[in-house]
């Protein structure tokens, strides 16, 4: 009976042949280890936005008068709207946490270098997009800190010369933030921007299986068709596809063997989400900042302001320079270098572990000059707190500079010809 | 079927010649939808002037009103205050206002028409925020000042004359609305005298 049905599909559209090349016969290295588990968590986190955001828009009402007490409504009110509500902020966090772990992990194993320039790319416009849906959301539940967030993030486009104000007023839609920036924020948040999140996603997983993953020794899984002996390829069957053009070595079927491996992921990521959601939603103000408990008041800022801890390290960077444009463009300079690493990185040693002493130095003040900043940007902007945040803009900056100095001849270490992982 | 020859300039022609009609067509659509993200004219007619009574104000007092759904401040200032205006003068960016944030009757040491009422749009020039005011309790950010305002945003500092001072974040004074007195003790935000 079953049989029957798949080959009544198959006849009209490619299912097993869809499933087979991507998932039951796509050879995936088998040297992975926990840091590849972040890509699958994404997914899994952009499924849970999409769901709870559809069902918090059967009760959120977007206008200025109704939004706040629609969200106290769903809180109070609605079966389980706390639960759906709480599953979404925290998902927002919990997006850029596993994002940041994901990206981190392409830097410490080369993924971005050749031949997977593309997949990089198409990832930085999802982080992009990503920030924008989070920005977008943030405004949604009309708190103060919404309101005053807002005011200040559509600002920074105020810096632009000649445009900059004309620009502000059109993406505002009024002379301050008002209901008809509300609305037209909804509708980017809940249909513009998670349709272009998903189609990049696609585009995504497209391109990293039209190349092959990368793998923690920064080697070829896929060697040159006939170089390798029959003895020595894995005893899977993967996708003639795949085989067709290279002889796959080293590699298990992403079905079943990754899909296990990312649940068992799944379920410490749960672990740690569950807690949030029941235990410390607001996780301290970061996650649910406390102003935005008040409904938004255009007459009176908040005394302290800073935007959700994801922002923070942009943030950080903006403020730590004495002049409105120049900030501007330096913060957007910080993600557009990120952007250029596989043109930066002219070294051909994908891996951390082959590579030099100075690189992962270079690696890690790049790490903790981000996690610095990030704390930097929680925090007022004293003066000593302004020095520190310059000293580690320039360090996060001169990551890339470096970079690109010293991997044109770079020592590294003799590359395995094969993974390491027995 | 014939196979009559192919024209390869008339079919060169009439592709460029499709293109470029069909692409003026896309500009021409895209105009409505970049349009109406511009404010309506119900946001436009919002922006209508608003009376400010400030027969009740005392001196340092601040009134806060909304016009165009900003905060717009009149600050009754003190004769202490007006006294201080010209001892911060050489730490501030643009002491005689010399950039167009105010009308040309408030382009003067006082930055008003009459010096006791400072009106002013309550919008820090960095970001948007709106500063705070201190009547007393400016010293914490300025040696010596008494009074002025703060942004907590991003610490922008400005005199009781709303003129930024030198190296914070903001580049520009605070922008003093039009706005002039219709008697005594009101004040018209909004409208230059004669306008309209």
């Amino acid at each position: 009976m079953f049989k029957r049905f798949v080959e009544w599909m198959d006849a009209r559209i490619p299912m097993t042949k869809t499933w087979n090349i991507h998932l039951a016969q796509y050879p995936a290295p088998k040297n992975f280890n926990m840091w590849y588990v972040f890509g699958f968590l994404a997914t899994i986190v952009l499924i849970n936005q999409i769901l709870t955001g559809i069902w918090l828009t059967m009760n959120y009402v977007p206008s200025a008068e109704g939004a706040f007490a629609s969200v106290e409504y769903i809180m109070r009110d609605v079966e389980y709207g706390w639960l759906l509500r709480y599953m979404h902020s925290t998902g927002a966090s919990a997006f850029f946490v596993v994002v940041y772990l994901h990206m981190f992990r392409g830097m410490m194993y080369g993924s971005y270098q050749k031949p997977r320039e593309l997949i990089w790319l198409f990832g930085m416009f999802i982080f992009l997009v990503l920030m924008a849906e989070a920005f977008m959301g943030y405004l949604l539940p009309w708190g103060q800190m919404s309101y005053w967030g807002a005011q200040v993030i559509i600002s920074l486009f105020g810096a632009i010369p000649v445009i900059g104000d004309d620009l502000t007023l059109w993406i505002r839609g009024d002379y301050v933030i008002s209901g008809a920036t509300l609305n037209r924020f909804f509708a980017l948040h809940v249909i513009a921007l998670p349709l272009v999140l998903v189609i990049l996603v696609f585009l995504h997983i497209v391109a990293l299986h039209e190349v092959g993953s990368n793998n923690p020794d920064g080697v070829d899984t896929k060697k040159p068709k006939g170089s390798v002996p029959d003895e020595e390829k894995p005893k899977f069957k993967f996708h003639e596809r795949f085989t067709n053009k290279k002889d796959i070595v080293d590699s298990i079927p992403f079905y079943p063997y990754y899909i296990l491996k990312d649940m068992f992921g799944f379920g410490i990521f749960l672990f740690f989400f569950c807690y949030v959601i029941f235990f410390n939603p607001e996780m301290g103000g970061f996650f649910l900042e406390p102003p935005n408990f008040e409904p938004a008041n255009p007459l009176k800022t908040p005394e302290y302001i800073a935007p959700v801890w994801y922002f923070t390290p942009f943030y950080a960077i903006l403020r730590a320079v004495p002049d409105k444009l120049f900030g501007v463009i330096l913060m957007f300079a910080a993600i557009a270098f990120l952007a250029l690493l596989p043109w930066l990185d002219r070294g051909r040693v994908r891996s951390i572990r082959y590579r030099s002493l100075l690189h992962k130095l270079n690696l890690t003040v790049f790490a903790i000059s981000f996690v610095v900043l990030g704390y930097l940007g929680t925090q007022p902007a004293t003066p000593v707190a302004t020095v520190f945040a310059q000293i580690f803009t320039f360090l996060y900056f001169a990551f890339f500079g470096l970079l690109w100095f010293y991997s044109k001849r770079e020592k590294t270490k003799p590359v395995p010809e094969r993974v390491t992982s027995k | 079927m014939s196979n009559a020859p192919v024209d390869k300039g008339r079919r060169r022609f009439l592709t460029v010649a499709t293109s470029v009609v069909g692409g003026a067509g896309a500009v021409a659509v895209a105009v409505p939808f970049i349009r109406s993200w511009n404010p309506s004219a119900k946001a436009k007619n919002a922006g209508a002037p608003v009376e400010v009574n400030i027969r009740k104000a005392e001196p340092g007092q601040l009134v806060r009103v909304k016009w165009r759904g900003k905060p717009v401040w009149v600050v009754r200032r003190t004769p202490d205050m007006l006294e201080g205006l010209s001892k911060v003068e050489d730490r501030l960016r643009d002491p005689n206002s010399e950039e167009p944030q105010q009308p040309e009757y408030a382009q003067n040491q006082h930055r008003s028409i009459k010096e006791e009422f400072f009106v002013a749009v309550g919008i820090c020039t960095h970001l948007g925020c709106s500063p705070s005011y201190l009547e007393k309790g400016m010293g914490d950010h300025v040696d010596g000042v008494e009074s002025g305002f703060f942004c907590p945003c991003h610490g922008s500092k400005f005199d009781i004359a709303g003129r930024v001072f030198e190296s914070v974040p903001a580049p520009l004074n605070l922008v003093v609305p039009p706005h002039y007195f219709i008697d005594e003790n009101t004040i018209l935000v909004g409208e230059d005298k004669g306008q309209a």
